[in-house]
């Protein structure tokens, strides 16, 4: 139901039946291996090219949650996912090998809550008993892509920001036990005319901004009531512009509790620059680590802010700024 | 900021843009040129020492050994290439192994291996060129510019 300007209020609060997350070797190497359902020692998974190899990611998150959560492929009424390839095509080639009836969505890194979002409004509308909530990112496809050949030598500024290679996936279902999705806010695209994309996360971090401060006024809640509220992958650079734009609004955010899924993600001593980026940023690090938290205990109630940067490799050569967009899902257990 | 850039952008735009920058680490000019600087000069003393051991143990003047100490400095940077070490050398080195000529051989390498997996045809073979061709489209274009000034400055008896 809407609420305020721009936010879903889930009143029968559909539930994470289950969720998984699934890396690549520099993943495992990370801050966060411990939370990842399967972690594969080779970047190409035997596969013939990295487009391949993310869709067998992607494959493997969605056959995951499906299992974790003792269903069937049939039970499940829609997928929903996104990745950063053209044509989503490791999200359509996945929806091929599992022939579930499927929605392809393009927010670029935010198309992790973007689909979990609309998955807990088909199931909330009841539009849908269950339905899969997916996306992937992989380094070698992404860096293809949007940037240089992965062995071209080409010196990172220190505002880059590392493509995870992982996938994420949740199952949302309207009863069982689990998590479960309260709320969601839709963000705006805000263009503050940067068009670096080796600095995303300062051209991001106004939208992620600006969709908790408009979840804050929509809902009416307090930042102090979340354990948690997490950016997707806004990076080190990113998070400080944010964090410094909260006070500069005079918006009070408890420092603690305000945390970024790109900088958790990998250690101190791995050489990403700013952080992680991509789809599987925030899915991986929700999906998993988040969850798990919450599963035990630990957490009870977090606000998950995934930030995209709505640039095609393109757009950047035909020097346009980077519109960049923040999607907030609130979740309690 | 170029001005054309400055007068396309709110002020509100402008302002964020002021905000950001101080809080972005700048790169690290100082210290990415002394590195250049070192791993730049270690890569041209390789290739030196190539060229001595040609003019020595083989049948090489100093004119005639550089292209195969040339083809040497290639034939590294391909391997290390392969193996997926040259972009690591470079995150450190930058410029250093951009400028000589193993960075050169890098830009083809990699696009050739990066784009195995669309065939050999228009895979490689139309995306090989994907980096080096806009050095190789200018490279030949200021050679034609600075030939023409020469042959002018010759004409006109001033050497």
């Amino acid at each position: 139901m809407l609420q305020g300007y721009q936010s879903w209020v889930f009143h029968s609060q559909p539930v994470i039946l289950a969720s998984s997350a699934v890396g690549g070797p520099f993943e495992a190497q990370g801050a966060l291996a411990d939370d990842f359902d399967i972690l594969h020692d080779d970047i190409w998974l035997g596969q013939q090219s990295f487009e391949k190899a993310e869709r067998l990611l992607l494959e493997q998150a969605c056959d995951k949650a499906i299992e974790k959560a003792g269903k069937k492929k049939d039970d499940v009424n829609f997928l929903l996912s996104g990745d950063l390839m053209n044509q989503l095509i490791s999200s359509s080639f996945t929806a091929r090998t599992l022939s579930i009836p499927y929605l392809g969505l393009f927010g670029a890194c935010s198309s992790s809550m973007e689909a979990l979002a609309l998955a807990a409004q088909l199931v909330d509308s009841n539009s849908a008993e269950m339905v899969l909530a997916a996306t992937s990112s992989h380094n070698g496809a992404a860096e293809k892509q949007f940037r240089y050949p992965t062995e071209y030598g080409a010196q990172k500024p220190p505002t880059a920001q590392w493509t995870l290679t992982g996938a994420g996936a949740a199952l949302v279902g309207r009863e069982g036990e689990g998590p479960r999705v309260t709320s969601a806010t839709i963000g705006k695209i805000v263009d503050m005319g940067l068009s670096d994309p080796f600095n995303m996360g300062a051209a991001m971090a106004p939208a992620a901004v600006d969709t908790i401060q408009a979840h804050c006024r929509d809902l009416n809640v307090d930042p102090y009531q979340y354990d948690l509220i997490a950016t997707g992958d806004l990076g080190r650079v990113g998070y400080q512009i944010a964090k410094d734009l909260f006070n500069d609004h005079n918006f009070e955010i408890p420092q603690e509790k305000f945390a970024d899924c790109g900088i958790l993600v990998y250690t101190e001593r791995q050489a990403v620059q700013a952080g992680a980026s991509g789809c599987a940023c925030s899915a991986t690090v929700t999906f998993g680590h988040f969850l798990n938290r919450m599963r035990s205990g630990e957490l009870k109630k977090i606000l998950v802010v995934a930030t995209g940067a709505l640039l095609s490799p393109l757009s950047v050569q035909q020097k346009e700024s980077i519109p960049c967009i923040a999607h907030a899902v609130s979740i309690e257990i | 900021m170029s001005n054309k850039m400055k007068k396309s952008l709110s002020p509100a735009q402008q302002k964020y843009q002021v905000f950001a920058k101080v809080r972005e680490p700048s790169r690290p000019v100082l210290l990415n040129s002394f590195r250049a600087f070192i791993v730049g000069g270690i890569i041209c003393t390789i290739g030196q020492a190539f060229q001595f051991i040609y003019m020595t143990f083989f049948n090489f003047t100093e004119v005639t050994a550089s292209n195969p100490t040339v083809a040497s400095l290639i034939i590294i940077a391909t391997i290390l290439t392969g193996f997926g070490v040259y972009d690591h050398i470079s995150q450190y080195a930058g410029g250093g192994t951009i400028v000589p000529v193993t960075g050169f051989a890098n830009t083809l390498v990699s696009a050739a291996i990066e784009h195995r997996s669309e065939g050999y045809l228009l895979g490689v073979g139309g995306n090989m060129f994907k980096i080096a061709g806009p050095v190789i489209a200018y490279g030949v274009v200021s050679a034609f510019v600075v030939t023409i000034v020469r042959f002018i400055i010759i004409e006109l008896g001033g050497m």
